[in-house]
């Protein structure tokens, strides 16, 4: 039976965290949810955690209503961005500490809590304070914390963003094993990125100023993004969208007409704006499309080339590490195939 | 601006080992450098050796020619922006950019016209009469970075974390503030940082540290491309580097008995053992039927990143990793992989002998 939200709203100073959301979390899936800084990720958390009242609506835990449980009996486990350890204790009384609040005998909860530092890896720090430890050890402490619980909620509010590139691509994947052994829990983990909502969630919530914009598979959110806000969200660099029409059977971008591909054949004559993958676009020399570089920002191992053009700016993502100076012009490849097209208010009208 | 010189510097604190070991280094003036590591690998000891806020325990330091090791930071003329906005919160935008200047007496017409400029750097221009309380923390970042940029006569502009309160979204805005101006300027700039990307988008080169010694020192393409040891291929990157014991025999280099490079050009002299190849996930491929010296490979598990997926295979008792482009469906069970020779890095004793094959 799965967690309901009904009709949540929350505002505060005229601002709308959470504007008429429903969403619905099922036992064993772990649900990502995306979104820009101040999406209203957060302020969900805290609703489902209770640390927040909705101004309406309603939540439902197996068809019962929980909106009025106080927090400390909602028997939700939480880990957050700042890793939140108690000093004092011990690496293995922090994982232990609320199983005994929660009536476990002593030798019990060491057990469990033994096991839970194995699974994430900290078997040999259990002695050590979490001033200790390394960022990375000390975000491991609060989430087997968090898993030791068993809770049926356990709800991660961007558990990585405050650890460097390394460490939050290896504890991505150590998360993937960790989750996929949850098999009762409802999870929700809220994330900016979206190489670790696709990697990590069974589905995805986009979430924007409050809303929800989206939700469904990652494969789905992904490949069929229901509109610009959407395919901008969920891609890094976002989605370029060029505003254009279809005119006279050809794609107007500007100045330029480009003969319209076959998936896109049966647009009719409009304004649309059409969107292209960072990835979709490449440096061709032959391409007499071209703009200036006004920044090159190496992620990972690609290079982002943020480059200004006749359409407005263009982001292109090419493999590797490149180095090309400010002010160079880039002639810009793409094939028409891999357009989306959105109505001029940002519906998807066509995926590739 | 000016060079900077580290002659033998090295430091320890009190009896301990050392933080920092002996080194020689030149820093060009004009340059930008990251100082990158994990935290503990020496790189803020760096930092504090060349403002002064650190005496090293031997060796010598030089501002173009100039001996600083025992003049204090004050003496430096050195500008600093540290990980927290350092700024006067009762005083204006434009009081706050000019204070540097007006401490050095500068004529009122010149600092109006340096803030001015400096602001117009920053897009600061509109906010120049506001209290500096009023500001949102990347704002006041930016103050900070501004008045670290303000006077053109500093041999060196030095920065610790200097992103590390500014929200994510708002990161990549400064970042490419940050490189602009950097660009512009000109000024001899000194970064440190725990981030890869920060470093690698921000820097002319970079520093690579760990456990108290720089491991390699390069421009961000030569990190990617020739990493200096096993270590450098994994910490640069994302995946990080492939690597594989590697054995020589009749087919040249070889892994698990599959010769792949065969007839190459190898460095003489090659020991029996300890020899390992490097290959980045993105030289690594789904080998086409007509490929020859390609390794048998099967799949472990497949991450959807979105617009790429990271295929993990095992080959022989090696775990390896391949980045496919969406439109390249993943294998199911097994693969034959190839590995791109001229991309082929040979490791001995985890050091970089030859890169290509």
């Amino acid at each position: 039976m799965p967690l309901h939200l009904e009709n949540l709203s929350l505002a505060r100073n005229g601002v709308r965290y959470l504007d008429r959301v429903d969403a619905t979390f099922r036992r064993g899936r772990l649900t990502t949810v995306i979104g820009r800084t101040l999406a209203g990720k957060t302020t969900l958390l805290r609703t489902l955690a209770g640390l927040q009242a909705p101004d309406s609506g309603d939540l439902k835990l197996d068809g019962v209503s929980i909106a009025s449980v106080p927090v400390w009996k909602r028997d939700v486990a939480m880990v957050y961005q700042q890793f939140i350890n108690y000093p004092h204790l011990s690496v293995l009384e922090n994982v232990a500490f609320p199983l005994l609040r929660r009536g476990l005998k002593a030798p019990e909860a060491q057990l469990r809590a033994e096991a839970t530092l194995a699974k994430v890896g900290l078997s040999g720090f259990a002695a050590r304070r979490p001033s200790q430890l390394s960022g990375g050890q000390q975000q491991r402490v609060a989430l087997a914390r968090a898993l030791a619980r068993e809770a049926p909620i356990l709800l991660l509010d961007e558990p990585l963003v405050n650890l460097d590139y390394k460490l939050r691509e290896q504890l991505r994947e150590e998360f993937r094993g960790l989750f996929a052994e949850e098999t009762k829990a409802i999870v929700v983990y809220t994330t900016t990125e979206p190489a670790e909502a696709m990697m990590l969630g069974d589905e995805i919530v986009v979430m924007h100023e409050g809303r929800i914009l989206q939700v469904g598979t990652p494969v789905d959110v992904f490949e069929r993004p229901a509109s610009t806000a959407v395919a901008e969200i969920v891609n890094d660099p976002p989605m370029n969208i060029l505003p254009g029409a279809v005119v006279d059977g050809r794609i107007a971008l500007g100045s330029y007409r480009l003969a319209l591909p076959a998936h896109l054949s049966r647009l009719a004559a409009a304004d649309y704006r059409f969107g292209l993958r960072a990835t979709d676009l490449h440096v061709d020399p032959a391409s007499e499309i071209a703009g200036s570089l006004v920044f090159a920002e190496i992620s990972g191992s690609e290079t982002f080339l943020h480059v200004e053009t006749a359409f407005g700016p263009l982001a292109l993502q090419i493999e590797g590490i490149h180095d090309i100076a400010l002010g160079t012009q880039v002639p810009i490849g793409f094939s028409t195939e891999r357009l989306f097209a959105f109505a001029a208010d940002g519906a998807l009208v066509v995926a590739p | 601006m000016a060079r900077i010189t580290l002659e033998r510097v090295g430091h320890r604190y009190g009896h301990a080992p050392y933080a920092l070991e002996p080194f020689d280094m030149v820093l060009e003036d004009g340059r930008s450098y990251a100082l990158l590591g994990p935290s503990g690998c020496g790189k803020t000891t760096m930092l504090n050796i060349i403002s002064g806020v650190v005496r090293p325990s031997e060796g010598r330091i030089l501002l173009d020619d100039r001996d600083v090791t025992v003049v204090p930071i004050s003496g430096r003329n050195v500008a600093q922006v540290f990980q927290f906005p350092v700024i006067y919160q009762s005083k204006s935008v434009y009081e706050n950019l000019a204070f540097p200047l007006r401490c050095r007496r500068w004529p009122i017409a010149r600092i109006k016209a340096r803030v001015a400029e400096i602001a117009d750097l920053l897009d600061l221009s509109g906010r120049l009469g506001k209290p500096a309380w009023q500001l949102t923390v990347d704002e006041k970042q930016l103050i900070s970075l501004g008045r670290g940029l303000v006077r053109d006569d500093v041999a060196a502009l030095l920065m610790d974390e200097p992103l590390t309160v500014i929200d994510p979204q708002m990161k990549f805005q400064l970042r490419r503030k940050l490189k602009a101006v950097s660009q512009k300027a000109r000024h001899t700039v000194i970064y440190v940082t725990h981030d890869q990307n920060e470093a690698m988008t921000f820097a002319d080169e970079i520093l690579v540290m760990s456990a108290g010694k720089v491991v390699q020192r390069g421009t961000p393409q030569e990190l990617f491309e020739r990493p200096r040891t096993t270590y450098v291929g994994y910490f640069i990157g994302s995946p990080s580097m492939n690597v594989f014991d590697a054995e020589i025999g009749a087919g040249g280099v070889m892994i698990g008995g599959t010769p792949i490079a065969p007839g190459g050009a190898l460095p003489s002299g090659l020991p029996t053992s300890g020899l390992r190849v490097g290959i980045r996930p993105e030289y690594a491929s789904l080998a086409q039927p007509e490929d020859s010296d390609t390794l048998a490979a099967t799949v472990v598990g497949v991450q959807d990143h979105g617009s790429v997926r990271i295929v993990e295979v095992a080959i022989g008792t090696a775990r390896a990793r391949l980045k496919l482009g969406r439109d390249i469906a993943p294998p199911s069970a097994q693969a034959r992989i190839r590995l791109r020779r001229d991309k082929l890095c040979l490791f001995v004793d985890d050091h970089l002998i030859a890169a290509g094959i």
